[in-house]
């Protein structure tokens, strides 16, 4: 009675308006990027050579980065550099920061997808059996067991599973390389090291989604209906959870790509989380300004895609949403 | 107190079309209507809580009030009862005290319960608590929102004696909302039907209930459910 | 408090958070010498009896190292928390008390950073703050922040959404009032709570940070620096980088679990404990032979939950073919949890006990239980208040009628599906062939209802049990759902289980009314007897205090002082008499249900 009746909004609007959403994160993400060399304290190009680099040389690479320009200028032909394709050149190695990040992306991007699959093949199916073994506290043990391990499993972070693995699997038994890319065998360990805690992650909100579902109503009258368990849980409540848990695998893929920096430090893995490491402690800023913009546009990426693969999946979720 | 051509639009949807209903000082204004018809967001728009284009006229619109339908919902169920009853009060610390008390005793309710919390107190006494609240502010117009639909019928009686009481012993005014006709007719002087966002018909209860002009209003009666009438 | 050591997980995170804060606070002085002490003879050594976890390229001892550097780790991760946290609420507050443009500003750019992992921000942080602890530790607070943000925005938007905050701005109350006595107050137990959680996350992107090198820097060690010097020795001696790894491992889990009782403690408020009485008093006198025609007979029925809650007890029921029966009570009197019982549907850990429980001439205690599911699967038909709630929302209308038939009678998918077409046209919805193929959310409420009675119709139901079908729903469309079961029940000869608060709805649609009151059948009596046959003070006291289009409205309505007991507190006498004028000392004793005219049954010594 209370309830104010919401307008109705079309399903290409609420597409309109996400990616409108997702132009203006990338604008904003690009002027942070472009501050980023700015706010650092003193000269970068000073930092970054040194206290003993000649004069003539830092002045000489400062008007090469432009940095000698006004600000409103530099910006200027920042934004059209990158929107070119273009990231300025490493101040180490002098190659190009485009064909590191050619180079490098698809293997980071590889190795979280493959980790994203695994997480949500394995998990959505525990977390369903952990739910209806649990259901309205039954089976404490079982229950406890679960909220524990799981809750263990999302504390440990990446990089510690990636020790542990290499210690393990690598060192001690000599079944997988320890570190490097090579055939299907140097995915095993690294994939692993990154699935595990998303594992555990989509498998608590799986058993919470599934708990909830089997309290509704309609799943009341689906078991007055005496529905065969297989067709109860597998069509009735399932696609019901799907929406919340999708929405958090999304989600964890952009931590997942994030929490791939450490595990390809750990296993050598050439990809851009490894750079990015090697560029900010040797203070390559150029480096270290195209690989956190690209990192960053991905994830606005990968969300806009969940958006909208919810949206289309669920319209009610997507017009319940701001 | 009038309101004049309120119409409350969310976007594209017009909620509340160009309504204007007079609620004469003293007197109870039943407002009954569906869910969806418009009559919650006329009261929100009437308090100020929703805007609207039109106008509230002949009164101070800060000496509105509105009680909830909820009331396990419309207390902070961190603020004891005397403190929400004591924070419309524009009263010195040392008065407050004795107005809360009076406030608690003119709702029926004994002055210990000031330092209780609401969980400590049924939804009827909570539904006092709320109306007392409202009183504080010494209101020329008290909204009721469907106060009694969260309230089991035993004691539904009780809330509904104390707003015929309010009316009779202050002459407070008061728009009265609720889905349900047979409580509107008992406690309204007036009854405004509305559906979809309109008023349909507006007239003293005795005619609204027993000659009905609006075919809509006629199946609104009709349909109320009657004991024995199987 | 107590919660904490009841589950498990609590116990594991409380005893580990705490050995973390001791060894952060004793750590520095016991260990401190012997971390610094340099050992040129001792130089990057394995395991040994003298160095358990070996030694590092100065001969140092790692075990002394790890101990000594828990209280870096911890001190960093607490002060990173501490500046996310502060910031985060200043910015998730916010906001509540800006102007509308300034609010959405900052609400975008927290969405905005809400979805960049916490890494990425940290090492943007870090890129400009520069190497070290200072960097790492406001790139860290810099990730933290966000979530905080987003955590006080959404708790102060459900807290400023509330009914008693719109009263406060009905009052008068200036919004900055507001955000202190309302708002902050109610979600401040929420934010404290989650801090834990932060913290844990803190130190574990501390020591990442660490760990590649950007936190940290020597001669200062945490735990990340410790194990970014074991690690570029792991193929040599792997036990060096065990040692730090595993105090990351297990700081970071204590603090998660810790966090995440609490964060649940938090979500969850404080629910009143269910105070243990006495048991059901059974009906004494025997349950009588079985009655061959009724469609439903119910003797002693109880319903029992751990802590001897006990809502339902001892009720006995019978209901004839064709006949609609009416069981009618206040919230809390039992009545819902009846017709679970029947359907078998009480959510565990309720336990039902019946005397008899005979549905359709066939004992549900003794049936089989492939048959009692073809039973009830066909012959009960349910259903509930919220139409909205009782279809599934993913599936289409149609295959949830077809389903029943496709399980329980063998019918195949075509067949299934031209018979629910043709059930919800016989219950009146229009174009039942497109409605079929419509999803739930398509229909309104009342086509929601309708289409749940012709799910129910799908087989051939015996019984239709209603729970409240029409309080969710408007008068005029209740009105449509009440005429559609009287017909069903004429047509079918089916008996239906009417369950309602509404006394007067009950009047209108039933035969037989049979009231509630705190877990047991008051009165039965005929609908023709409830105006003004009533015998039992509460049934009379419910029909006075019900005004309707009759009631004189110049003198005061009835109402029942006091409130109904909950089932924790129903004593051995009769429930009512606390709030019955007419109760004596008799009523200390339990009336029986005793015969009081024809077809009319009572239970209490004064009627």
């Amino acid at each position: 009675m209370a309830q104010t009746p919401r307008p109705r909004r079309a399903g290409g609007s609420f597409a309109l308006r996400r990616v409108v959403r997702f132009a203006v994160s990338l604008a904003v993400l690009l002027v942070a990027s472009f501050a980023m060399i700015h706010l650092i304290p003193g000269d970068p190009v000073r930092a970054s050579l040194g206290p003993a680099a000649p004069v003539e040389l830092v002045a000489a690479r400062r008007a090469a980065l432009g940095l000698d320009q006004p600000i409103p200028d530099q910006l200027l032909s920042y934004v059209r550099d990158v929107l070119g394709g273009e990231f300025g050149t490493s101040f180490i190695s002098g190659e190009p920061v485009r064909d590191v990040i050619a180079a490098r992306l698809p293997n980071t991007l590889g190795l979280a997808l493959l980790a994203t699959v695994v997480a949500l093949l394995v998990a959505v199916p525990l977390g369903m059996w952990a739910a209806i073994r649990t259901e309205n506290g039954r089976n404490r043990g079982t229950e406890a067991a679960f909220t524990t391990a799981t809750g263990a499993a999302v504390a440990v972070p990446e990089f510690l599973y990636s020790i542990a693995l290499v210690a393990v699997f690598a060192i001690g038994f000599g079944w997988f390389p320890p570190a490097g890319k090579g055939g299907p065998e140097s995915f095993v360990l690294p994939i692993l090291a990154l699935a595990i805690a998303p594992t555990a992650m989509i498998a608590r909100i799986s058993r919470v989604e599934t708990l909830r579902e089997l309290g509704t109503d309609h799943i009341r009258l689906a078991r007055a209906k005496r529905l065969p368990a297989a067709r109860l849980y597998v069509r009735h409540v399932l696609p019901n959870t799907l929406t919340a848990t999708l929405t958090v695998g999304g989600l964890l893929l952009t931590g997942l790509i994030a929490g791939s920096v450490l595990v390809e430090y750990v296993f050598a893995w050439p990809g851009l989380g490894l750079r990015i490491v090697e560029s900010i402690t040797q203070k390559d800023y150029p480096v270290a300004q195209g690989v956190i913009l690209v990192y960053g546009a991905i994830v606005l990426a990968v969300n806009l895609l969940v958006d909208l693969l919810l949206g289309a999946l669920d319209p009610t979720s997507a017009l319940k949403e701001t | 107190m009038i309101i004049k051509n309120l119409t409350v639009r969310f976007g594209a949807f017009t909620a509340v079309d160009d309504v204007t209903l007079e609620i004469p000082p003293g007197s109870i204004v039943g407002l009954v209507g569906e869910s969806g018809s418009g009559k919650s967001t006329l009261a929100r728009a009437v308090s100020g809580l929703v805007p609207y284009t039109g106008a509230v006229e002949g009164g101070d619109p800060r000496r509105i009030q509105m009680v909830f339908q909820d009331p396990s919902t419309s207390l902070d169920p961190r603020m004891t009862v005397g403190a929400s009853v004591a924070e419309g009060l524009r009263l010195p610390r040392t008065a407050r005290g004795p107005e809360v008390e009076r406030l608690l005793s003119l709702v029926s309710l004994p002055a210990e319960l000031a330092g209780r919390y609401p969980r400590e107190l049924s939804g009827g006494q909570r539904q006092r608590v709320a109306i007392a609240r409202a009183l504080g502010a010494r209101p020329e117009l008290l909204i009721a929102d469907e106060i009694t639909s969260a309230l089991d019928v035993s004691v539904q009686g009780s809330v509904l004696n104390l707003v015929r009481s309010l009316r009779a012993e202050f002459g407070l005014s008061m728009l009265f909302i609720s889905h349900n006709l047979a409580v509107v007719r008992y406690v309204s002087d007036v009854v405004a039907v509305m559906h979809e966002g309109r008023l349909v018909e507006t007239g003293p209860t005795e005619e609204v209930v027993g000659a009905p002009k609006e075919g809509y209003t006629r199946s609104l009666l009709e349909a109320v459910p009657r004991l024995g009438r199987g | 408090m107590r919660h904490l050591l009841r589950s498990p997980a609590g116990i594991a995170g409380t005893l580990l958070v705490t050995l973390m804060v001791i060894l952060a606070i004793v750590g520095p002085p016991i260990w401190g010498a012997e971390a610094e002490r340099i050992d040129s003879t001792a130089i990057l050594q394995g395991v040994s009896a003298a160095h358990p976890l070996g030694t590092d390229n100065l001969g140092r001892d790692i075990l002394a190292r790890v101990l000594v550097a828990g209280r870096l780790s911890l001190a960093l991760a607490l002060l990173a928390t501490l500046i996310g946290a502060g910031a985060g609420v200043v910015l998730g507050a916010l906001p509540s008390v800006l102007p509308r443009r300034a609010a959405r500003l900052v609400t975008g750019t927290v969405n905005a950073l809400v979805a960049f992992p916490g890494l990425l921000l940290a090492m943007f942080t870090a890129v400009i703050a520069g190497l070290g602890a200072r960097g790492a530790v406001l790139g860290i607070g810099a990730a933290v922040a966000p979530g905080f943000a987003r955590l006080t925005q959404t708790l102060a938007a459900s807290v400023a959404g509330a009914d008693y905050v719109s009263a406060a701005r009905m009052l008068g109350v200036s919004r900055w009032r507001v955000m202190s006595r309302h708002v902050l107050p109610n979600i401040a137990e929420p934010l404290i709570l989650n801090l834990t959680q932060a913290l844990g996350g803190a130190l574990l992107g501390l020591a990442g940070m660490s760990f590649l090198g950007l936190g940290v820097q020597p001669p200062s060690f945490d735990w990340g620096r410790l194990l970014f010097d074991g690690f570029s020795r792991i193929y040599a001696t792997p036990a060096v980088a065990l040692g730090p790894a595993a105090a990351v491992a297990l700081a970071g889990i204590g603090f998660n679990l810790l966090g995440d009782v609490l964060a649940r403690a938090a979500a969850r408020g404080s629910a009143p404990e269910a105070k243990a009485t006495g048991r059901a008093v059974p009906d004494t006198g025997g349950i009588g032979e079985p009655d061959p025609d009724a469609v439903l007979e119910v003797r002693d029925l109880t319903v029992t939950f751990p802590g001897g809650v006990t809502p339902v007890r001892g009720l006995s029921l019978t209901v004839a073919p064709g006949e609609i029966v009416g069981l009618v009570g206040e919230s809390g009197s039992g009545k819902s949890l009846t017709a679970s019982a029947i359907g078998g549907l009480v959510p565990y850990p309720g336990e039902v006990s019946a005397g008899r429980l005979r549905l359709c001439g066939a004992d549900l205690g003794e049936l089989p239980e492939t048959e009692r599911r073809r039973l009830l699967g066909t012959s009960l038909a349910m259903v509930f208040q919220d139409p909205m709630a009782s279809l599934n929302p993913a599936l289409r209308v149609g295959g949830q009628l077809a389903e029943v038939a496709i399980v329980h009678q063998g019918a195949s998918r075509t067949e299934a599906g031209n018979r629910a077409v043709d059930r919800l046209e016989h219950v009146r919805v229009p174009e039942p062939g497109r409605r079929a193929r419509q999803h739930p959310h398509e229909l309104s409420g009342g086509m929601r209802q309708r289409a749940v009675i012709a799910m129910g119709l799908m087989g051939e139901p015996r019984l239709i049990i209603a729970d409240e079908p029409t309080t969710a729903l408007d008068v005029t469309v209740q009105r449509e759902i009440l005429r559609l079961l009287r017909q069903v029940t004429d047509e079918t000869g089916a008996a239906t289980l009417f369950i309602s608060h509404d006394i007067a709805v009950v009047g209108e649609l039933c035969h037989r009314v049979v009231v509630m009151y705190a877990g047991r059948v008051v009165e039965e009596l005929p609908v023709e007897e409830l105006v003004s046959g009533a015998a039992h003070p509460y049934t009379r006291a419910l029909v006075a205090s019900l005004p309707d289009m009759e009631t004189d409205r110049s003198l005061p309505l009835a109402s029942i002082p006091g409130r109904q007991p909950s089932p924790a507190e129903v004593g051995g006498g009769c429930a009512f008499a606390a709030r019955c004028e007419l109760a004596t000392a008799r009523c200390a004793e339990l009336p029986p249900l005793i015969s009081y005219g024809t077809a009319h049954r009572v239970a209490c010594w004064e009627a």
